[in-house]
């Protein structure tokens, strides 16, 4: 962007924790198309990598958009068709209901904290 | 019964640049803060804008997108109401799928907002309407 603009481009960080047999995928920041791709291509290494199980923690995401959230439906088709699980947890209210309106709810689980989810997860 | 008289308006004109999309969005969430809205309620208010503007940006082929934010009522703020408006190529309301995110920017909108309307006309643009009381 030209520096002229007063508008700033909000990237998204990515972070990892490789568990037994689960990985917790932590986002920070805008789930846009780049954030959404950037969330992707995370999770497909980790599946290239054996992980079946994921979990996506978007505890440090307070906005999302359409385009990244079909990004992240994706990925959950992705984990349908390996016979894999993925879940959410910590989002805000009005990203739970955005994920609600996108229908995504109906093929990921969303749990209210990390414990919880990992728990349901592996179990 | 609800006022409408307008008691606070900003206007924004958001360049087709990627992210533009938040400079409106939190602009509305302030004022929504300023009406003491719910912080839920102005979370909301900030996911329908950046819906409606992305609408706007990436598809609409116009070269601005317009924004207006506007606090009603009559003696005490009663809702917010935001007008986003681009002057591209508009699109066909019952049939908005064929794109990235599928039309689902506009059932967000619906889903987010208290009150939505939709004007669209092939080849002049599109304004999109919506509201939320305090």
């Amino acid at each position: 962007m030209k520096g002229g603009d007063a508008l700033m481009t909000e990237s998204l960080n990515v972070n990892v924790d490789r568990r037994d047999g689960l990985a917790v995928v932590y986002t920070e920041g805008y789930i846009n198309n780049q954030g959404g791709e950037e969330i992707a291509r995370v999770a497909y290494k980790l599946i290239d990598e054996g992980y079946k199980v994921l979990l996506l923690n978007l505890g440090g995401t307070k906005i999302v958009n359409s385009i990244g959230i079909s990004i992240l439906i994706e990925i959950i088709e992705k984990m349908i068709e390996i016979e894999g699980k993925l879940g959410f947890c910590c989002l805000t209210n009005t990203i739970e209901k955005t994920f609600h309106i996108m229908g995504l709810a109906q093929y990921a689980p969303i749990f209210p904290d990390e414990p919880t989810a990992v728990a349901q997860l592996k179990g | 019964m609800t006022g409408d008289t307008v008691m606070t308006r900003v206007k924004l004109d958001l360049p087709m640049v990627p992210d533009a999309e938040l400079e409106a969005s939190k602009t509305a969430m302030k004022l929504a803060e300023s009406i003491q809205m719910s912080p839920d309620r102005i979370d909301e208010v900030g996911g329908a804008v950046v819906e409606a503007c992305i609408n706007a940006i990436m598809y609409s082929h116009s070269e601005k997108v317009f924004v207006t934010i506007e606090v009603l009522g009559d003696q005490d703020p009663e809702k917010l109401r935001i007008t986003v408006q681009d002057t591209g190529v508009g699109f066909s309301p019952e049939n908005p799928a064929k794109r990235p995110g599928g039309g689902f920017g506009l059932e967000i909108i619906r889903g987010l907002m208290d009150e939505v309307e939709i004007h669209s006309v092939l080849g002049e643009g599109t304004t999109v309407v919506m509201s939320k009381m305090r």
